[in-house]
């Protein structure tokens, strides 16, 4: 494969930021990934963020945007509302998502018991998206990590830049779970539930991945902030 | 022929643009062009409210455009208007061909612009400001929209009409304009002027809109590439061992 | 935007907020004057994140017919969607409204303005201030800030040029408003038994009671206002005098 030719194509390099509507590549070579679009031959970028290359597939990773819900995700929500059979959710996106009675561990007898025993407006959950489509969002809380946060701080981070906070198989985040001694739930809709010795420690590294998350080193940044924080 | 502020025909006024000044917003824009100054702020995608007025294929966009009543010279009264009305349409339908609207079915982009101080061309940075705004707030464009006014005084074609320019001018004609694609949204006509006239002072709108265009990027480079706002600082701490950047979260 | 009360709430069970602010101490205040060249007078207020702008403007009308040797005074607040995913347009809300009449209150009461100077011919024509206050950001707090700008802008305000009973306002005369006090309103919330000046967004979403009290330059009380539906003791008011006589003074000199 001609790799060094085909890398030379490209308008705008892997990694490099970019804007809506700029051309990224003019070559048919290449497939439009997430957040990208063709035009006649080239491949352009939908919204802000960085370019990621990866083999033909060309893809932008946004830096900024609402939290648009994925199965599978894990989320930190606050109920709302309780309705006859489950639990209206806010989580912080387009709208908000439905908890059924099928949702959740225990066994609940409507006929016997008050819906608000196990989730009572104001409670903040973490749980699961079982799916979401265009109609609605049902949540889960069967997984084994989703659980009724009852202390500890909730901040709140864009959604875009979530994944460096958890980092490659959560090397970023274990790293800050051990620097700070704190338990930590990270909600891929942005916030970020922790408890624990060194609560601000998680603070102020949220607020480095924040403003940095595009950059290199990050996790040499992120771990000498918390070196030099103790 | 020289302007009153001095500008030649084809000048714009002073731009300064500016994104993500409104904290609480999911997007947001501060657009002046010369003494008009439009501030607009986008939410969404959300949750479409009136039930009635989502669409079941794509997202609806709710544009809402107000003037404060300190923006005038004599105070207009708060709330709508018909003219704000007006406008408030023209803004939807201007941007509406830039969004990938089918990704976010049944849910409503909200983008509200106020005019906080106004002296001609309101609409047109209003259009600036919300197209920025749309950007900021990562909602999936096709291309950034620039808007700018154009006519005719005399024998030449005045780009950027200010306030005293808008009476004498034989047309005030205001565009929007997509300018990878090329391709015009909006494009409204107050005059008495020839057709080759009229194709004239759309060219030099054109003109115009494709010099803001550049504006508008560099204010969302500003706003979040770190990478550019990173190069002078490397520098010094290169030729300044001893000292540490110490940056404190705001 | 959601958020877990519990921590504002057992933090401020020992009397601690969630940004490390002490009790009294405000967030970072920045007045701007005239960022706006079009209106006779205005100013840009940023407490924290709580950003408001206000204009004042100037018109020839009627005076009221119970006080017709006075000029006439408008306050109007504008809670724009633009500043929260709360604020919608539409009729005045409650709180649009009780923002409005509370600043009005503290700038009435006190006499900032002395509007026997502003009538032109008693009954029939006196000069008519508009104030409207735009909030552009809702962090907390928009009393304070609002009430903090619209006696900036008056302050800085020029009178526009009167000839021949007609107003030009594109002139503006070096004139300024006959100005006697600058009121300040300081604000602070109840939460838990705790008082903390100067709300964030989330410590007025948790707050069961809040206060409002509005000092002028000589430090004597101008205009109160309790919100929020829980009750105040009458040691947690005195409590809240003696602290707003002291903030007010310090926030005061931001006026010239």
């Amino acid at each position: 494969m001609k790799r060094g030719v085909k890398m030379s194509e490209l308008k705008k390099q892997n990694r490099e930021f970019v804007l809506p509507g700029e051309e990224i590549v003019n070559s048919i070579d290449y497939l439009p990934g997430k957040n990208c679009f063709r035009e006649g031959n080239s491949i352009l970028s939908k919204r802000i963020g960085i370019v990621n290359v990866k083999g033909r597939v060309i893809s932008v990773i946004p830096l900024s945007g609402v939290y648009v819900p994925r199965g599978g995700d894990m989320v930190i929500g606050k109920i709302e509302d309780i309705q006859s059979s489950g639990w209206i959710v806010n989580i912080n996106s387009i709208s908000d998502a439905y908890l059924p009675l099928s949702g959740v561990r225990e066994f609940i007898d409507t006929t016997k018991t008050d819906l608000s025993r196990f989730y009572a407006v104001g409670d903040v959950i973490y749980g699961k998206i079982n799916y979401a489509n265009s109609h609605t969002i049902h949540l889960s809380m069967q997984d084994p990590r989703a659980r009724k946060f009852r202390s500890g701080r909730i901040v709140a981070m864009s959604p875009a830049k979530v994944p460096r906070l958890i980092g490659k198989e959560g090397s970023m985040i274990n790293m800050i779970k051990d620097a700070a001694l704190c338990r930590i739930n990270v909600g891929q809709n942005g916030l970020v539930w922790f408890e624990g010795e060194k609560e601000d420690h998680v603070v102020d590294a949220i607020k480095l991945i924040e403003r940095e998350a595009s950059l290199d080193g990050l996790t040499d940044k992120v771990s000498a902030m918390l070196k030099e924080a103790k | 022929m020289k302007r009153k502020d001095g500008r030649k025909p084809g000048d714009l006024r002073p731009i300064e643009i500016k994104a993500g000044v409104i904290e609480q917003a999911d997007g947001s824009a501060m657009v002046k062009m010369g003494r008009t100054t439009a501030v607009a702020a986008v939410y969404g995608p959300r949750e479409m409210h009136p039930r009635r007025m989502q669409k079941s294929e794509k997202a609806a966009i709710k544009a809402i455009y107000r003037m404060a009543p300190f923006s005038t010279t004599d105070r207009c009264r708060p709330g709508p208007s018909r003219r704000s009305q007006e406008i408030s349409m023209v803004i939807r339908e201007c941007l509406e061909p830039a969004l990938f609207l089918e990704e976010f079915p049944k849910t409503g982009i909200y983008i509200y612009v106020t005019i906080i101080q106004a002296d001609a061309g309101t609409r047109t940075a209003a259009i600036n400001a919300a197209s920025v705004a749309l950007a900021d707030a990562g909602i999936p464009m096709r291309d950034l929209v620039t808007s700018v006014a154009a006519g005719k005084i005399g024998n030449d074609y005045m780009l950027d009409l200010e306030y005293k320019e808008e009476e004498v001018t034989a047309a005030d004609i205001p565009i929007a304009y997509m300018p990878r694609t090329k391709k015009i949204t909006l494009l409204q006509m107050d005059g008495d002027m020839t057709v080759k006239e009229t194709e004239q002072t759309i060219q030099t709108a054109i003109k115009g809109c494709e010099m803001i265009y550049e504006m508008q990027k560099k204010a969302l480079k500003e706003r979040w590439d770190i990478k550019q706002a990173e190069k002078p600082a490397r520098k010094e701490a290169v030729s300044k061992p001893a000292k540490k950047a110490k940056e404190k979260g705001d | 935007m959601i958020l877990i009360n519990q921590h504002v709430a057992s933090l401020a069970t020992k009397g601690q907020r969630a940004d490390k602010r002490s009790p009294e101490e405000y967030r970072k205040i920045e007045v701007e004057n005239n960022p706006l060249e079009k209106p006779e007078g205005c100013a840009q207020v940023r407490i924290g994140e709580t950003l408001v702008l206000a204009g004042v403007k100037m018109d020839l009308g009627t005076p009221f017919s119970d006080r017709p040797d006075e000029g006439v005074l408008m306050v109007n607040a504008e809670l724009s969607p633009i500043a929260s995913p709360d604020f919608e347009y539409g009729p005045p809300s409650e709180e649009s409204i009780e923002l409005a009449r509370v600043v009005d209150r503290g700038i009435r009461e006190s006499h900032s303005i002395d509007l026997k100077k502003l009538c032109i011919e008693k009954g029939e024509k006196v000069w008519m201030v508009n104030v409207d206050i735009h909030i552009m950001n809702h962090g907390g707090n928009m009393i304070d800030a609002a009430g903090i700008a619209a006696i900036a802008a008056l302050h800085n305000a020029r009178m526009p040029e009167l000839k021949d009973g007609q107003v030009n306002w594109d002139k503006k005369t070096s004139k300024k408003l006959p100005m006697q006090a600058r009121p300040v309103p300081v604000s602070f919330v109840k939460i838990e038994g705790s008082l903390f000046m100067d709300p964030t967004l989330e410590e007025e979403q948790n707050m069961g009671a809040r206060l409002t009290v509005t000092t002028k330059d000589d430090g004597n009380i101008v205009s109160i206002q309790k919100g929020g539906s829980e009750a105040l003791t009458f040691d947690e008011i005195k409590k809240g005098f003696q602290l707003a006589s002291k903030k007010s003074g310090e926030i005061r000199k931001l006026i010239k």
